[in-house]
């Protein structure tokens, strides 16, 4: 599997560590809802096609990546730089 | 009276670094290898939106044009420097005094200044077969096209990270941690065995 990432272009996925679901919405940090927090914590969608995710580019430039991953077919349709690409879906 | 202290370098490679030809070159020698060691080693980092500001003080303090673009880089007379990832330069100087100049150029408002003269190592490949046994280690492109002249890529072979910058059209500067230096020159020796190499 290859990520083009944003600022080295194509690389293999072992330079990639996957850094989590780009779905997550943390709570502020002095928020008391246990639901919010527990589903932080735990709840995911694991949707059969495509998924946000967060990558680091860990082996090269090391920048943190918004990925679209199809996770049927790997294909990946969106990789932009998180910085500048907060919140939301990619 | 102030006492300027005279510091004897010490290569990481002394063990290992064999001057001479080796491996099968028989029929030529493919590669070269050497250690340059450059004076200066410095990493810059700009924050967002300084980056203009960080070239331009690259330029007035080396004299070196770095062009636009990811991993853009230049090499010329014994200076380089390139990007390895946004915003972020490494700059190199056969002098040293590099870290102390740019330390006054660049301003906390730019961005900051690493001094890695001694945390880096740099390996220099050259010759008509370095893109080849470089390929062997580093999933990444090399053909000129791809890797133009002066550019700089950051990868991993395993876990020694490198930054590579092309210095010539069949020659790269290898920069790995001190650490991992006599590890990955003995790796590359051994890569290199079957276009024999000749140690500098």
């Amino acid at each position: 599997m290859l990520i083009t990432c944003p600022y080295c272009g194509p690389r293999d996925l072992s330079e990639f560590t996957y850094q989590g679901d780009g779905n997550r919405q943390r709570p502020a940090p002095n928020s008391q809802d246990l639901d919010a927090w527990n589903a932080y914590v735990y709840d995911r969608q694991n949707p059969a096609g495509d998924h946000n995710e967060i990558w680091q580019h860990s082996g090269g430039c090391r920048i943190h990546i918004r990925v679209v991953r199809n996770t049927l077919t790997h294909a990946i349709s969106s990789a932009v730089p998180v910085r500048g690409h907060h919140g939301g879906k990619a | 009276m102030a006492r300027s202290i005279e510091i004897e370098r010490l290569s990481p490679l002394a063990q290992v670094y064999r001057a001479g030809p080796h491996g099968n070159f028989e029929d030529g020698v493919g590669v070269a290898l050497s250690e340059p060691r450059p004076g200066s080693i410095v990493q810059l980092a700009a924050w967002p939106g300084e980056e203009r500001r960080m070239i331009d003080a690259i330029r007035t303090v080396t004299g070196l044009a770095l062009p636009d673009g990811a991993g853009g880089g230049v090499s010329e007379g014994g200076k380089a420097a390139f990007g390895f990832a946004p915003g972020k330069f490494t700059v190199v100087d056969e002098k040293d005094g590099l870290a102390a100049a740019f330390a006054k150029a660049i301003t906390p408002a730019i961005g900051t200044v690493t001094d890695l003269s001694h945390g880096r190592t740099v390996i220099r490949i050259e010759g008509p077969e370095a893109e080849w046994v470089l390929a062997k280690f580093f999933a990444i492109d090399f053909s000129l096209a791809a890797f133009p002249l002066g550019a700089g890529r950051s990868t991993t072979h395993h876990d020694v990270f490198a930054q590579i910058q092309r210095t010539g059209p069949d020659r790269f500067d290898v920069h790995v941690f001190r650490s991992f230096a006599r590890s990955f020159w003995t790796a590359l020796c051994h890569g290199s065995e079957e276009v024999g190499y000749e140690v500098a």
